[in-house]
């Protein structure tokens, strides 16, 4: 493939301390080069940036795009689909879908809006064929699936009997047996309460049966994950999600895991960087948005996200993504199936509910965020507070928790909302009074910098989740994943958000490995992406110990034990992360 | 003034999306661009041309134009389609989504009217002189947000969801309607001077709907509140002896639903 220069662009490269630097990008054989040959420079594409923002490609780190929840979505809301639909062009596939896209339209439309990468934010064992089959069918970016585990049986079963090494021993397996990438724990407890129509509380409220309390199963989790050493941390959905008076819980929560170092023992080459691009943090926090509540009820229902953010901003060891909410048409989907029925209860929307055995649940609602609804306007606020809040950017990623607060398409209406004051300030004039009588967002006058915007779309879910040994900057060696923006930094007028929306909405130029795959916001090239998974390895006799007892349980399966993986085939272009390897393996001790 | 006449060319196989047909669109336009304009069939895209003789008489704005399709065109769909002014005339019967999402301006179709007519109708009038089909002013599939505003006339019969999640506006039934008329109603107006089957106003939190004729399943969530002489609904006046119902309790604890049935 011919080498690509990015000529004279402001470039924009946090993990490399560079802000605005006038620099030109080199990419050989699909990687970030120091340089170019005289010839290979005579025969390379050049692309001229100059006047412009050159970025990493966007990474988006909590996102639900692929599995049987999504598709669900899809089924339900035939109304979502019929005014969005998508033409099929020479290269591109049709598609359709507003809030739940199509597979096909998802990659397209990520890979127009400037993101590279994008991870699934929940999947299910029992159905990580289904979501490795729409990650197979999504064009252009690459993706991976964090799996569900904070209500499953053996999980819960070994972390009560205090047994973390052979906890770990089966989330290192199941990890290799369905291609997950990190781990995902979803109203810790609760979910298996669900199955009882009940839920929990508060995190020493202990479960039906299992009798294990939500602080037990994150501790547990996280210990887990940092003994296996792997690339992210735990990946939490709080307890108590979507409940007004919640941030409490939330903010308990995050210091469970306090005292354990972030361990990576992953097996990888890494391209250089200036800043450290291993994770700091022991806990990563999703949607914080949806677990900042203040008040009692939905009456005096108020913004908790100053109490989170204060929290957060006097430890080192905490990652948020935001889950903002942009307003208009959402699909909420999570594997916390007591928070979507109470969604249900109070909206009266179309609602879907599963169950998924021995392992987790799930529930899909159709929603309409509004500005002239108090609590929506509470919401929008609450979602940009959490990232305007926490003053250090490095622990905050942009998301709008897709399909849950907004869409993903959504994303440069957010930025655009925190790199200026006065969008904020319109939107608040269009919503409800409580948008800024019922959160601290009217007196917040930070701007964001494109600097600090390239660190939580970019840099910072990359390191978070462990894959800024190759994505979310521009050294040497990393993917040759760029955007060019038409924004000029030294001209940049944040007062006119319409004309900043649309340049963040519509990038000059997505490079995937090199390759231009889209140009002001048409898809021109189409790219297979890879699929990324863990490979944590345990000692040989402890997963042999812990394998009989999962096929001695395996009776409440209604699938078979031999049926229960997933194929290689269901991946295309797999890349195994080697994680733990066996010289480091857990010792019994 | 401005006439302009669509005159089928023969049978259509695979059905049209010809939502291109609305005075909006064809207004001001000559014969060979009306000819050249684009509509879907399957997966093709093809000239209008290719299925009407086109005449145009007159000139002027939509609003001053007349679009008359001189046929039977069942196999059309979407025609008059977010239409905002003018009119347009069927002298014959029309496919599905006829009139859907039309906001203003008047349709008359002189046969019959296939599903969807009228779907998620905003302003204007489409008037049915023939029977029509299920999902009169409705929703779209996987909504509940139908009819927001103006008239429907069907001089025979509708089939089933007459409608649905309609919100305002006036639907007026001549003949009889199928099941789950009025269902998810929150708003608006539905008269049915014939029959119903079953299902008519399930969960219906709003609105009124009248019936003149028998209802074969009454619904269990709907409580008499009264009785009245001769209704005045909106600009309807009604002979007879109602009794009047509130509901639906099935779903919602407070529902506004009103269903006013003719007694004897």
């Amino acid at each position: 493939m011919a080498a690509t220069i990015i000529k004279n662009g402001y470039v924009f490269d946090p993990l490399n301390g560079i802000d605005a630097e006038v620099l030109d990008v080199f990419i050989k054989d699909g990687k970030v080069a120091v340089g170019l040959t005289g010839a290979e420079s005579r025969d390379a594409k050049v692309i001229d940036a100059s006047g412009k923002a050159v970025m990493p490609g966007g990474v988006d780190s909590h996102s639900h795009v692929a599995g049987s929840k999504v598709n669900a979505g899809r089924l339900m809301r035939p109304e979502d689909h019929y005014r969005s639909v998508r033409l099929k062009t020479d290269i591109t596939h049709s598609g359709s879908g507003y809030t739940v896209p199509s597979v096909y339209k998802q990659g397209y439309d990520y890979a127009a809006m400037g993101y590279t990468t994008v991870f699934e934010a929940a999947m299910p064992p029992l159905e990580a064929r289904h979501t490795h089959e729409e990650m197979r069918s999504t064009p252009i970016l690459d993706m991976g699936a964090y799996m569900v585990f904070g209500n499953n049986w053996f999980v819960m079963r070994y972390l009560k009997e205090g047994d973390l090494v052979k906890a770990a021993a089966y989330v290192a397996w199941m990890m290799r047996t369905h291609k997950a990438y990190g781990i995902k724990c979803v109203n810790p407890a609760g979910v298996e309460n669900w199955g009882w129509a009940k839920n929990v509380h508060s995190l020493d409220e202990p479960n039906i049966h299992f009798e294990i309390t939500p602080r037990e199963i994150i501790r547990g989790l996280a210990e887990v994950n940092e003994m296996l050493g792997l690339p992210m941390s735990l990946h939490l959905h709080a307890n108590n999600l979507g409940h007004p008076g919640n941030w409490e819980v939330a903010r308990d929560s995050l210091m469970i895991p306090s005292g354990l170092d972030p361990k990576s023992k992953t097996d990888l080459e890494w391209a250089q960087t200036k800043e450290s691009a291993r994770r700091r943090q022991t806990i990563y926090l999703a949607h914080a948005q949806f677990s900042a509540y203040g008040g009692t009820s939905w009456r005096d229902f108020c913004s908790g996200a100053s109490g989170l953010a204060d929290y957060i901003n006097g430890v080192d060891n905490v990652v948020i993504d935001s889950g903002s909410v942009p307003f208009g048409p959402a699909t909420t989907m999570t594997g916390d199936g007591p928070a979507q029925h109470d969604l249900y209860m109070l909206t009266g929307q179309k609602w879907s509910n599963c169950d998924v055995e021995l392992e987790c649940g799930s529930g899909i609602l159709s929603l309409v965020y509004s500005k002239s609804s108090p609590v929506h306007s509470v919401q929008w606020a609450i979602g940009l507070e959490v990232l305007l809040l926490i003053k250090d950017p490095w622990k905050t990623i942009m998301t709008t928790d897709h399909p849950n607060g907004g869409i993903f398409t959504q994303y440069p209406q957010v930025i655009t909302w925190l790199m200026s004051k006065k969008a904020r300030d319109d939107t608040a004039k269009e919503s409800h009074k409580w948008a800024y009588d019922r959160s601290s967002l009217g007196g917040v006058d930070r701007e964001l910098s494109l600097y600090e915007i390239a660190v939580l779309t970019r840099a910072n879910p990359a390191r978070t989740i462990g894959m800024a040994h190759r994505k979310g900057h521009l050294g040497i060696g990393a993917d040759g994943d760029v955007t060019v923006y038409d924004l000029d930094p030294t001209r940049l007028n944040v007062n006119d958000p319409e004309r900043l929306r649309q340049k963040l909405a519509r990038p000059e130029y997505t490079i995937k490995d090199g390759q231009i795959v889209a140009r002001r916001g048409e898809v021109v090239a189409v790219p297979e992406g890879r699929r990324y998974y863990c490979r944590p390895y345990v000692d040989d006799a402890m997963e042999k110990e812990m394998l009989a007892d999962v096929k001695e349980w395996f009776k409440y399966y209604t699938v078979g034990f031999s049926n229960y993986p997933v194929p290689d085939k269901y991946l295309k272009n797999p890349v195994p992360i080697p994680v733990n390897k066996s010289q480091e393996a857990v010792a019994r001790r | 003034m401005a006439e302009i006449v669509l005159k089928p060319k023969g049978e259509i196989g695979i059905t049209v999306e010809a939502e291109v047909i609305r005075p909006e669109m064809l207004a001001a336009k000559k014969k060979d661009e009306i000819e050249r304009l684009q509509v879907w069939q399957g997966s093709e895209v093809l000239p209008l041309g290719d299925f009407f003789d086109v005449e145009t008489t007159g000139d002027g704005s939509s609003e001053e134009t007349t679009i008359v399709i001189d046929g039977d065109v069942p196999r059309v769909k979407y025609i008059g389609k977010g239409m905002r002014s003018g009119r347009i005339e069927i002298r014959g019967s029309a496919g599905m989504h006829v009139g859907a999402e039309m906001a203003g301006g008047s349709i008359s179709v002189h046969g019959d009217a296939l599903s969807w007519a009228g779907m998620e109708m905003k302003g204007g009038l489409l008037q049915i002189y023939g029977n029509a089909g299920d999902h009169v002013g409705s929703a779209y599939r996987g909504s509940w947000r139908g009819m927001t505003g103006g008239r429907i006339l069907i001089e025979g019969n509708a089939k089933s969801q007459v409608g649905g999640g309609m919100a305002g506006g006036q639907i007026v039934v001549g003949g009889s309607v199928e099941n789950f008329c009025a269902i998810r109603q929150n708003g608006g107006l539905i008269l049915i001077r014939g029959d119903a089957l079953r299902g008519l106003g399930a969960e219906m939190t709003g609105g009124t709907v009248a019936i003149m004729g028998s209802i074969r399943q009454f619904l269990p969530g709907f409580v008499e509140v009264g009785r009245e002489e001769s209704l005045k609904l909106g600009d309807l006046q009604i002979e007879g002896r109602f009794v009047k119902f509130s509901g639906d309790f099935a779903i919602h604890r407070n529902p506004k639903g009103l269903l006013y049935w003719r007694e004897g």
